[in-house]
Parts: structure tokens; sequence; C-alpha cells
């Protein structure tokens, strides 16, 4: 915790979270300085980025001064040197979330951001390869979206027409 | 295209567009930007966000020179539905992109609509090698929100069937490896040893591969009576015919030649990806999580983390190859200090009631059917929980509000992850490699793509 205080930026509240680990609610702004500061901390790993929609979990716990908006990116960085963890959120946006790519700190981002950006629809600025991962390219919507129109489309378990 | 003329060979421009993933695929190298291009010639390390060294990338290389063909998704060596697209120079791989998805079943949003209970069920699918080591990296996060100890003797369950778990998962790794490089007989020794296991499995949980033993609370039964001489008889057996595998691969010099001294990592481009597990090891970074963070009760035991040197092909087989071995030490030793005592804890929250107080007891009978409909709540919060899996970090992401289900599951996969060094690894390599490195990596498709 000390650690970890002294090298966040002024202005970025720690916190212990809930019950868990540590994490850091920087906003986007500061977001990529912060988990810049990290890795120079000796946070040598990007392990996870995941995105999180709070639509419908608005009120969730957030620090006082945080404003909660309904995209999250979940960044969980480790240090092998420390044997430390620590979890950076980030509130990206509501509509059109957007925060910038980690992809110049840490490489192995890209495909995870990639997968973030397919299932979710946040945009990673300056990631290299913006393209769906797991979805076909073509396939409309960000399937893990809350407002996602899960089961739209009515299975047959029998023998139908097909799509074509 | 509801034509019936689609499939036949005379619309092959609708046939190209069935197959396509348009800008998933590698693309030309005149319609790819400087960082993408950067990213399938495997440049990794930089400096301030720069590419470390960009006249060691060959940028302009026209396209009549070089060629772009798939691996996959269909091929027997992609162990899964991994879909390699290289551009070639002759023999020579120069670019490499993995497009992945074709397993793609949504089981993150599967786990959203799963009560915490029926969980376990979802998450045992994804690494389908390791369904107990993915159990437990759920079951450990739900119960961490959930704030709830297990007792003793579940924990060293849950340890020894994770090692037996980490036998078989390198047992097929083994065996499939040496499938890819032509020493067939691997094939049959490797399953027959992990059928050893799996028959224990049976006995033990009742399922042979997605066991839904590990549950969140402790494990589903006890294990068998002379489960200890059944477990000795899979350390006995297995432990002397790695010996078998070392002759049989080891020393052998077409396997050697295919795989001492290609495709290297070194560690910091380990570190910059993101790697673990084996790969990780391979390029001597002494990180295993069962050392470095132990969980359930690795700080009791003795075992070694085993690291190689060049993270060559050889490290990571001799690696998994000697992995093996420091399990069945575990295992030895589980069998040894096993406690006695529950298997599951008593907190009624989330453990049913005897079975023969339901037939007694009005309550009994309602608190088991609500636990088995509505499941139990969770307090709201987010968590994250990683283990070692054969693989790597295997994390678990848990966001709850305060719910019967979870908000948002994530997994943390490390085939996934591991995956990215992919066309670090085959670049420069010749076509015959890239085999062998998508055999070292071993990504488990179910697991990447989830």
């Amino acid at each position: 915790m000390t650690t970890l205080s002294s090298t966040a930026p002024p202005g970025v509240l720690t916190s212990e979270g809930l019950a868990t680990d540590l994490c850091c609610f920087p906003t986007p702004a500061q977001y990529v300085d912060l988990v810049a500061s990290f890795r120079d901390d000796g946070f040598e790993m990007c392990v996870d980025l995941c995105g999180v929609d709070y639509l419908e979990h608005f009120g969730r716990w957030l620090p006082d001064d945080v404003v909660a908006t309904r995209f999250e990116v979940v960044v969980n960085l480790l240090s092998l040197s420390k044997k430390e963890r620590v979890r950076i959120r980030v509130q990206a946006g509501d509509d059109a979330p957007e925060v910038d790519s980690l992809f110049g700190l840490y490489p192995g981002t890209e495909a995870m951001e990639r997968e973030a950006f397919d299932l979710f629809g946040i945009l990673f600025t300056n990631h290299p390869d913006l393209t769906r991962i797991l979805m076909p390219e073509e396939w409309e919507g960000h399937p893990l979206r809350k407002d996602y129109g899960a089961g739209r489309v009515p299975v047959q378990f029998k023998e139908s027409p097909g799509p074509r | 295209m509801s034509e019936p003329t689609v499939r036949s060979a005379e619309r092959l421009d609708l046939l190209t567009a069935e197959t396509s993933e348009g800008a998933q695929e590698l693309q030309r190298r005149t319609s790819t930007k400087t960082d993408e291009l950067g990213r399938e010639v495997g440049a990794v390390l930089r400096l301030d966000g720069l590419t470390l060294d960009p006249t060691s990338i060959d940028m302009d290389r026209r396209d009549d020179e070089t060629m772009i063909i798939n691996m996959g998704p269909s091929h027997p060596s992609t162990h899964g539905v991994l879909r390699l697209m290289l551009e070639l120079d002759g023999e020579f791989v120069l670019r490499t992109k993995p497009v992945i998805g074709y397993l793609h079943t949504g089981m993150e949003k599967t786990g959203e609509e799963l009560s915490y209970i029926q969980g376990a069920t979802n998450v045992t699918r994804m690494d389908y090698l390791s369904p107990v080591i993915n159990e437990l990296c759920y079951s450990m996060a739900v119960e961490k929100l959930l704030d709830i100890e297990i007792p003793e003797r579940a924990v060293w369950i849950r340890m020894l069937m994770s090692e037996l778990n980490r036998i078989s998962s390198h047992l097929v790794w083994m065996a499939t490896n040496g499938m890819d490089l032509g020493a067939s007989s691997m094939m049959i020794y490797g399953l027959r040893e992990r059928e050893l296991i799996l028959a224990f499995f049976e006995k033990t949980a009742g399922l042979r591969l997605n066991l839904n033993y590990v549950r969140p609370g402790g494990v589903a039964a006890d294990l068998p009576d002379g489960w200890q001489d059944d477990a000795l008889v899979i350390c006995d057996t297995i432990y002397a015919r790695t010996f078998e595998y070392d002759e049989l691969l080891t020393g052998q010099p077409i396997f050697r030649n295919r795989m001492v001294g290609v495709a290297p990592l070194t560690a910091e481009e380990a570190l910059a990806l993101g790697v673990t597990g084996p790969l990780l090891r391979s390029t001597g970074v002494a990180w295993d999580l069962r050392r470095a963070m132990p969980y359930l009760a690795y700080d009791q035991v003795e075992f070694d983390v085993i690291v190689g040197t060049y993270g060559d092909n050889f490290d990571r087989y001799a690696i998994r190859l000697n992995e093996i071995r420091e399990s069945i030490r575990i295992v030895r030793q589980c069998i040894d200090m096993m406690p006695g005592g529950d298997y599951r804890s008593q907190d009624s929250k989330v453990t049913p009631p005897p079975r023969a107080r339901i037939g007694e007891s009005m309550e009994a009978l309602i608190h088991h059917f609500k636990l088995f409909t509505e499941g139990f709540q969770v307090p709201p919060g987010e968590v994250y929980l990683a283990v070692e899996s054969p693989r790597g970090e295997l994390g678990c992401y848990i966001a709850s509000d305060g719910t019967a289900k979870p908000y948002r599951l994530h997994v943390r996969a490390p085939s996934f992850v591991n995956l990215q060094a992919v066309s670090l690894l085959m670049r420069g390599g010749s076509m015959s490699d890239t085999i062998t490195v998508v055999s070292t990596i071993d990504p488990v498709m179910g697991e990447v793509d989830r």
C-alpha cells in the first residue's frame, strides 16, 4: 500500500477495493501514465485486461470522487519481483467508451484489448489492429454488453432451412 | 445469400467471402500499418512505444515475392481450430497472424446466466485438458467473495486432484507433441498413461473429463475407499514411464534436431507479452504461482520449480516432462499428509444439508430446494484470483452485484495470451517449425476462444 501510493501520480485515488486486492481508479486521462509508472516500479507483466458493462449494476461501490460510467476497463498488473498484484479500474465512458491502448507499454495486451473491443465495443486509441477477434467480422453488436439481445434468434432443434 | 449455388466452385468469389474473416486476417503489406506489421513479424521489445529496431523489420518487400497461406483452422497439428496465416518467402516465415474465434461459444456470457453453483460446470469446459484447475480457480474466486474457509481435507483433495490433472494434461501434451513430430508411438503412450488418471477421476468424481468436482465450498465427494493405493499405482507407473519417454524422445536425434534451438524466446520478450507457464519458465524466469504466491497448501509440500535456459522448444519440452515428475512428488506427499475431516464446508449457505436429513426434516428439504433453484447470494464486490494451470496463469475475474449469479465472469486464459508469442517465435523459422512452435506453446482452443 505504501509503495503503491508513493508511485501513483498525484490526484489518482488508490484504495483497498472492497474485500480483495489493491485497486486504483484513475481517470482515462491518467490511465496510461499510471500504468507506465507501475511498469517502471517493477510491475513487469500485464496479466489481464477485460471490460465490464455496468448497465444493470450502476450503483456499484466506487470511491467517492470517482464518477461511475457504464463501461469499465479492468487491468490486472503483476510484479514478479515484488510478488504483488494491482488492479486498475478505469471508467471508460457511457455511449462511446474509449481509453488509450496499453500496447506501447505491454505488447501482450494486444489480444486482450481486441477482445474487449470485440465483446464490449470499447475503443482503444493507438491500438495497432483493433479488429474483432472472437466474433466473425460481420457480426452486429457486442455480445457481452448487457443490452445485447441474447437469445433474440430462436433456436430450432429440428430440421430448418438454415441461413441459406 | 440464399442461392444453392454458393457452395459450388463456380462461385469462387462467394466461396471466399464465406470463409473470410476480413480485417482479422493477415493483410497484404501495402494495406498494413507499421504498428500492425511490427506485431505480425513479432517485434515485441520497444523503447517509449516504438519498435526497438525498426530497421530489422523488412518493410518494403514486394507482394509478388511472398505468399500468404492459411494453416488451419482444420489442421491436425493446430490442436483444435487455430488458424494461422503465414506470409512465406519460399520456405521461411516472414509474418504470422493467428486468427482465432472458431470455437467461441460465449462461455463468459453463459456464465452470467448461471448461478454460482452451476458456474463450475461452465468453466470446467473451457480448458478441457485441465478441468479441475479451471473449477478450482473459479471456486476459489467465489469463496474469496463469500469470505468462507474450506476444511483442511478439501484443500488437500483439491491439491491432489489438480496435480493429477496437471500430469494428465502434460501427458496429452507429450502425446500430441510426439505425434506432431512424427513420433506417433508417443501418442499411444501418452494417452495410455492418461487413462490411469482418468480412471481415478471417474472413481472419485463419477466423470472422466468435465468433472464438476471442485465446487464453491469444497469438493463434490470424498475420495473413494482405497484411493491411496490407486494414487500410488498411478505415481509409480507414470514415474517409471517418464524415463521411457526420456529414452524415446529426449536423446533421439530426429526429435532433438527439430526441438533444440528452435524458436527461442527471451525472458524480456516473454514478460512483455504476458506469457506465463512453461513458456515463461523456459526462458529462465522461475515464476510458478504455486511457489511464488502459494494457494491451497502448496507452501506445505516440497517440489521444485523447473526452469529452462534458452527458451527454445526443447526447454519447453524438458520443463513439461520434469513437471510431471514434480507433480508426482506432490501427489505422493498428498497421499502421506492427507488430513481427515470434512470434504466440504459446513457453511450452510453454500453446502446443501446431508442427504439423510432431507427425508426427515422439512427445513432441510426447503434449504436443499432453495439452494439448487435459486442458489446462494454472493456479496457485491469484485475479485481476481489466479492459479497455476498447466499452461500458465489461469485467472478468474468475477464482479458480483449481490445476486445469485455473477454479474461478470471473465476468465484469463493462459493459452489466449501465450498464443500471442506465435508471431515472434515463428519469425524467420522454416515452415516445418511452425508445427513444433504451435505444439510447444500448447494452446487449448476451448480456452482461447471460450
